[in-house]
């Protein structure tokens, strides 16, 4: 997303940073990978359903064979003792970068809204976490519950 | 399993988690875990963990840990279907709400959703953050790197990919 705001708004120019900034409230509203949203929405405003596709394709293939190529070159050698070493490490690394994301996400709800955010941060914790809910379930239960809550203090 | 049963199996596991994904693949990795760890058996623990390290450090966006899983389960066609099962439903969705976003742009309703959907979010990405630390994490040397890449990325603006490198150096070295 980084490098697309970077190509879209400073390079070429397409559009100026507060349409960007539109197109990205929309696509983080939606499910689903937000550049994927980004280059469907921006495509179809240009040409329509040709237009989102062919920025899809655009978007998708090359990443695809590349990642792809990764895969089988992991699929060879993940199994070596020293391929072994390097990936005990960057999971573990990784690991890590889910746990800040969670800590990026969380700041500003947290901020506006410290008790009712943190009660249904813990309560889809626990739920999918540790007693291992399915997400599905998950999100029925919790998602009307706390779209409710933020519906009244938008009133 | 057929071959055409895994590609079968991979597109319903990854089409039905991907429009579950709000605020991106971290949400829908326990589903994702549930279905290729434990039922489908497709990778193990330890591979899935790899693999979501590869899927972050890759060039594509973070959902191609389907890609990567896709190929464990089924080679060059598993790593096909699955990455369009994740990306194709919610770029349809995108499409159709692209067209109405003029009108819903700034409702009330579309606020209370998008305010009322993070909290929620985070509590799934942590519970991701907790299914990865216990696949990774077995020695205390690797508690302590997955606690300082959580405080290098969620403290400062150093790319986490140095991280990365760092930890893979000492993996290396047989650190862990």
């Amino acid at each position: 997303m980084f490098w697309a705001q970077r190509m879209l708004v400073q390079r070429r120019r397409w559009l100026r940073p507060e349409e960007f900034a539109d197109l990205l409230a929309l696509c983080q509203f939606l499910p689903g990978p937000n550049v994927v949203n980004l280059a469907t929405v921006l495509g179809e405003g240009y040409r329509g359903l040709p237009g989102a596709a062919a920025a899809l394709a655009g978007l998708l293939l090359l990443p695809m064979l590349i990642v792809t190529a990764i895969a089988s070159l992991y699929a060879r050698f993940g199994g070596l003792a020293l391929v072994h070493g390097v990936f005990s490490g960057v999971a573990a690394s990784a690991a890590g970068l889910a746990l800040a994301l969670a800590g990026h996400v969380a700041r500003p709800a947290v901020r506006q809204r410290p008790g009712t955010s943190v009660s249904v941060m813990a309560a889809a914790f626990v739920a999918v976490g540790l007693l291992r809910w399915p997400v599905a379930w998950t999100l029925l239960a919790l998602a009307p519950l706390s779209i409710a809550l933020a519906w009244r203090r938008t009133a | 399993m057929t071959a055409a049963g895994t590609l079968a199996a991979l597109a319903r596991v990854f089409a039905g988690v991907s429009l579950l994904g709000f605020g991106g693949i971290n949400t829908v990795l326990p589903e994702i875990h549930r279905e290729a760890v434990e039922a489908a058996r497709w990778i193990t623990d330890r591979q899935f963990a790899d693999l979501y390290a590869l899927s972050q450090a890759e060039p594509g966006p973070n959902s191609f840990i389907a890609t990567l899983i896709g190929f464990q389960a089924a080679g060059v066609a598993g790593a096909v279907v699955s990455t369009m099962a994740i990306c194709l439903p919610p770029a349809a969705l995108a499409y159709l709400v692209a067209r109405v976003w003029g009108r819903i742009r700034g409702s009330r309703w579309r606020a209370a959703i998008q305010a009322g959907l993070t909290p929620v979010m985070v509590g799934l990405i942590t519970a991701s953050a907790l299914i990865l630390i216990r696949a990774a994490d077995h020695s205390a040397a690797a508690f302590a790197v997955t606690a300082g890449t959580a405080v290098l990325a969620y403290a400062t603006n150093i790319n986490p990919l140095w991280a990365f490198a760092v930890a893979g150096l000492l993996g290396l070295a047989g650190v862990f």
